[in-house]
């Protein structure tokens, strides 16, 4: 087998690569592998990882589906960061940017990390409010169904689950 | 804790003892939180940074909190001299980057095992710090420390993007493991670039001794996690450990090979290392780095017999310049320091062969 990157000598160094439990392959002779590793295996001093990023967001962000959808411009409400101020640091300024710079940020998630849903850990306090809105939701849609399939009792109880929930909430 | 104390102690970690010590030497835990509904750290005041401080303060200071790991020192940066910052990195309980700033703090108990940087690029840096070969229970104790802190503070977390960070790259989990390994025989054999070019594509970064581009001194690497997002902790830890033991495996079969097959110039050159370093009058940081891993190769192959195995992790942090001036308890040129170094060195040897 030839190198991939030069085509000419034996490939004796294969890496596989895993994104998204995909897997490709990278077949290189030994020159090519080193200059490879030398490339992305050590961070460089130079190297402005932030920078980085933030050129990562300047990538056209339409998405398919949503034309014409860019968060040029926006500015969060909470900490004053602009998008602007993020291409320059590369940082988000507080909570609610994740929600101002929500469909920008999508791909460079999606493209940093291969996935862009959190399924660890959730905080015990913190995620209190999130874990009621998931069973909340859960049970909404629960009661829906069974009204549509006419058990009028199993959703009566779903309702009064629900009520307890939301009184619980406030 | 008076602060004299920092350049004397060692620290938990520097004892080196524990499972597969003769090839990893650190095992380590840091989680990045921060405080819901404040601004990150560079968008506070100082005000607002000492807020975050004061939260914190009273976060460690919670029975549940010191119950488990001990009382809790919040250092200020406002107050340690430039000698105290670097003596902190070279220990690694603060990111250099850290070093650099004004204000913020740290949290330390008295092994130094727990320290919560406050106001980096997060309000919180949580990191564990543990010897040897051991980072499931390192992160058991992580996450027991994180939940006692949340039993005080209230984190910035949301739904999708998990616990939500300054920088893109650390969301989700929040979480960074990372180990350091000694790979003498791997470099000797020229695999290691090889081995170590191909962890990227299994979603690790490899780096120097002291972090982020640094070179690999003394042969050591640390290995950490790139993906914070989309995989559980313990799925994190998981992928790195079966690595590690991966590389583990490879670098034993190394020394085995070695001492088959090299052992005359395996035991000439740890023993000249030995020789040099028992020796020598001056001696520069690199030099007395790269000696002691030699040293450290020849007592785990037991072609060096009088010498405690814990001399590498101890002393790789002091002979480093601020270290080493700390504990001499006053600041040195460049050449007064690789003086000291080779005394501090020479004495160290000089006590263990009695
Ligand atoms: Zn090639
Ligand atoms: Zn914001």
């Amino acid at each position: 087998m030839l190198c991939d990157n030069c085509k000419q000598k034996e490939a004796n160094v294969h890496i596989t690569k895993i994104v998204n439990h995909e897997k490709t392959s990278i077949n290189l002779c030994e020159d090519c592998a080193r200059e490879y590793q030398e490339q992305i295996g050590f961070a460089q001093p130079t190297f402005s990882f932030h920078k980085f990023l933030a050129g990562l967001l300047e990538q056209p962000t339409m998405m398919p589906g949503k034309p014409g959808i860019s968060t040029e411009g926006t500015k969060c409400p909470k900490c004053g960061t602009t998008r602007q101020i993020f291409s320059q640091c590369g940082k988000l300024g507080c909570d609610q940017c994740f929600d101002t710079f929500a469909a920008g940020l999508s791909p460079l998630i999606k493209r940093v990390h291969g996935r862009e849903r959190h399924t660890g850990k959730v905080p015990k306090r913190s995620g209190q409010d999130i874990m009621l809105k998931k069973r909340l939701e859960n049970l909404k849609r629960k009661l829906q169904e069974l009204v549509i399939k006419e058990e009028f009792e199993e959703a009566a109880k779903v309702r009064d689950q629900i009520r307890e929930l939301e009184r619980g909430n406030c | 804790m008076a602060k004299h104390e920092l350049a004397k102690r060692a620290s938990k970690w520097m004892e080196g003892t524990g499972p597969q010590s003769d090839i990893v030497l650190t095992s380590r835990i840091r989680l990045a939180r921060n405080l819901k509904s404040i601004p990150f750290p560079h968008l506070l005041n100082d005000e607002g940074q000492k807020e975050v401080i004061d939260k914190v303060v009273q976060a460690v200071n919670t029975t549940t909190v010191t119950g488990t790991f001990g009382k809790m020192d919040m250092l200020l940066l406002e107050y340690l001299s430039p000698l105290e910052k670097q003596i902190l990195v070279e220990k690694h309980l603060i990111s250099p980057a850290f070093a650099e700033k004004k204000k913020g703090g740290v949290a330390l108990n008295a092994d130094e095992t727990v320290s919560i940087m406050v106001n980096e690029e997060d309000h919180l840096r949580v990191q564990l710090l543990m010897p040897a070969f051991q980072l499931e229970e390192t992160w058991k104790a992580a996450d027991i420390l994180d939940d006692a802190l949340e039993q005080t503070v209230d984190y910035a977390f949301h739904e999708e993007r998990g616990y939500l960070t300054a920088c893109p790259t650390n969301l989700g989990t929040g979480l960074r493991a990372s180990v350091m390994v000694h790979l003498p025989a791997l470099v000797l054999t020229k695999q290691a670039k090889k081995i170590l070019g191909s962890l990227p594509q299994l979603g690790l970064a490899v780096r120097g001794f002291y972090g982020e581009g640094s070179e690999a001194q003394g042969n050591l690497y640390q290995i950490s996690n790139q993906i914070t997002l989309g995989l559980t902790e313990e799925e994190i830890i998981n992928n790195i450990t079966l690595v590690v033991q991966q590389l583990i495996d490879q670098e034993r079969s190394a020394r085995n090979r070695l001492k088959e097959e090299l052992y005359h110039q395996i035991d000439d050159k740890v023993n000249r290392a030995y020789g040099i370093l028992a020796n020598a009058r001056i001696i520069s940081s690199e030099e007395a780095l790269k000696l002691l891993s030699d040293l450290r190769l020849g007592i785990d192959l037991g072609m060096i017999k009088d010498v405690d195995p814990q001399i590498l992790n101890e002393m790789i942090s002091f002979i480093q310049p601020g270290l080493l001036q700390g504990s001499q308890g006053k600041t040195m040129n460049a050449g007064e320091r690789d003086l000291t170094r080779a005394k501090v060195i020479r004495t160290k040897l000089a006590q263990q062969r009695r």
